[in-house]
């Protein structure tokens, strides 16, 4: 195949990736994108492999065989609420794609020092540090945040031996300082990403994620190669955008969320005291809820952590059709570890998507709805966000829940959520707590709704 | 081949694509955008093939060989898992009269 042909067919693929997100813009048309996507890399992929300098094909078919099969095979096997452990695996081993071809070429193209080397840094990071979120999710180290000067003047000092051995290698061409390069960028993946809490996570991927495109970008500098340069850079706007949309629906920084956590505060655990919550069965929820003409249902993690989805979408279904309730999902931004990690698991339990709404779609509607049904949310709905400024929450935007007539709590204790906050949410007037494991109660909700 | 200036160009403008066709896509598919995007950032395997391509057995070539492998697993796991989420998101038709759908 010659240049021209090649460089045609590299130009077609990068306009489908961009349609393929293009396409994302609404559930109708997406699984098209989906398509668009498979169209152009497959394209790109024969494009490549029928350059006039690639003589073994052999080797190179194992080796899509292997990566190709244990890719299917895992995709098909993970279950939804597993998700984002799935993508920080997969983005990982993206990044490390990238360091090895930059060790490969580092010793072939002598000329692009730099480029190389931005490449393999930033894959570096995108590997180890996808590697420590997915540990975390995985519970295989604790998902706490820890905050520790320690480790951030190790950071420091790591991210200063990155850009010094950048420098002297672009200077000097040393292969030594390129290896000394790489050990302490995989290093620094670890130690930046340790400290980042558990539901902090849904930024953390997207930074990731957003690593790994700007990794391809790197690695299409140093190889003169456009179609490289253009995808990594879709994925690496994706990525950043994706981290923006969740700081801002957190009201925090990129720098307090990677260098600090939150610290609960004194002023906001102190009114606790002498209140008491009040606490209900599940009959009486079913009894108020098949009465109700509005029912907003909020889901959080807690939802996700026990696999209640099916039955959830079940309680729903059940209230819209057998006693004509108006049923409504609300879900905050960065609800569940991923971005879109709810909407997804409520559509898995095939939940209409037209009735499931966004925070800033839905927020208007909660004092006309006669009950909220919070289930596995907790510092989304936290009150003290808007009124105290002292808690680490305030600024946040939440979910009004406190405006419905009546508030269910589905919970397994009065524990305070993941930000150490206590919510006043519990002890309000119209506020009943059912306590219990979040599958449990809404079976037996499902079950009382059933009966006669 | 290109210049440097013509790659530069080339960034960015593909970032204020990316910019504006990102921000066009609806929260609710947020996770399918990720693992989308996700499965295309697997075209470091263009990069790969060429690193692997060559004759003779070395050591860049087993590098080469292993990054192949390990983009393919980003690639087609991540249209996988793509495909499946977003299967999930086909229209429901609302039909009253079947009831106790899966498990």
């Amino acid at each position: 195949m010659n240049n021209e042909l090649q460089t045609a067919i590299y130009l077609l693929s990068a306009c489908l990736f961009i349609l393929s997100i293009r396409s994302l813009s609404s559930p109708q048309t997406a699984r098209k994108g989906n398509l668009l996507s498979i169209i152009g890399m497959f394209l790109s992929i024969i494009a490549t492999l029928s350059m006039p300098n690639i003589h073994d094909y052999l080797w190179i078919m194992v080796a899509i065989v292997i990566g190709g099969g244990i890719g299917i095979y895992s995709a098909l096997k993970v279950k939804m609420t597993s998700l984002p452990q799935m993508v920080a695996i997969f983005n990982g081993l993206g990044g490390l794609s990238a360091v090895f071809i930059s060790l490969a070429e580092i010793t072939t193209s002598p000329e692009h020092y730099i480029e190389t080397s931005l490449g393999l840094i930033i894959g570096a990071l995108a590997f180890s540090g996808s590697m420590v979120a997915f540990a975390k999710l995985q519970g295989l180290i604790s998902p706490k945040a820890i905050n520790s000067r320690w480790l951030h003047f190790i950071n420091l000092l790591l991210a200063l031996t990155v850009i010094g051995s950048c420098v002297y290698f672009a200077l000097s061409g040393n292969l030594q300082a390129f290896y000394l390069l790489a050990a302490c960028a995989i290093i620094l993946g670890v130690t930046s990403v340790l400290p980042v809490g558990g539901a902090d996570m849904p930024v953390i991927i997207s930074v990731l994620n957003a690593y790994s495109g700007w990794a391809a970008v790197g690695i299409g500098f140093s190889m003169n190669n456009v179609l490289l340069i253009i995808v990594g850079s879709l994925v690496g706007a994706s990525g950043a955008i994706l981290s923006y949309v969740m700081v801002k629906a957190m009201n925090r920084s990129l720098k307090n969320i990677l260098f600090g956590s939150i610290h609960a505060e004194k002023s906001a655990s102190a009114q606790q005291g002498n209140q008491t919550a009040k606490s209900g069965s599940p009959t009486d929820a079913a009894f108020i809820m098949s009465n109700a003409d509005k029912v907003i249902i909020v889901p959080g993690y807690g939802m996700a952590v026990a696999q209640a989805q099916h039955i959830l979408a079940e309680m729903g279904k059940d209230l819209k059709e057998k006693y004509g309730v108006d049923v409504k999902y609300a879900i905050h931004p960065v609800a569940g570890r991923m971005p879109g990690h709810m909407n997804v698991l409520l559509a898995e339990a095939n939940v209409p998507y037209e009735e499931v709404f966004a925070l800033e779609d839905i927020n208007r509607e909660f004092p006309t709805a006669d009950v909220a049904f919070v289930i596995g949310a907790n510092d989304v709905t936290n009150p003290l966000a808007k009124t105290d400024p002292n808690s680490p929450l305030y600024g946040m935007p939440i979910l009004d829940v406190s405006k419905a007539k009546n508030v269910f709590f589905v919970k397994r204790s009065l524990n305070s959520g993941y930000a150490g906050v206590d919510n006043p949410l519990f002890y309000g007037p119209n506020t009943t707590m059912l306590y219990g494991d979040a599958k449990t109660v809404t079976e037996q909700i499902v079950s009382e709704l059933e009966k006669d | 081949m290109t210049d440097f200036w013509t790659l530069l160009t080339i960034l960015t403008l593909a970032c204020f694509i990316g910019y504006f066709v990102v921000w066009g896509v609806t929260p609710a598919l947020h996770s399918p955008l990720m693992s989308v995007s996700n499965a295309i950032s697997g075209i470091v395997i263009i990069g790969a093939f060429i690193t692997a391509g060559h004759g003779e057995m070395n050591s860049e070539k087993i590098l080469g060989l292993i990054a192949v492998a390990l983009a393919a697993v980003n690639i087609f796991g991540g249209f996988a898992v793509s495909q499946r989420m977003l299967q999930m998101f086909k229209k429901k038709t609302v039909t009253p009269t079947k009831e106790k759908k899966d498990e």
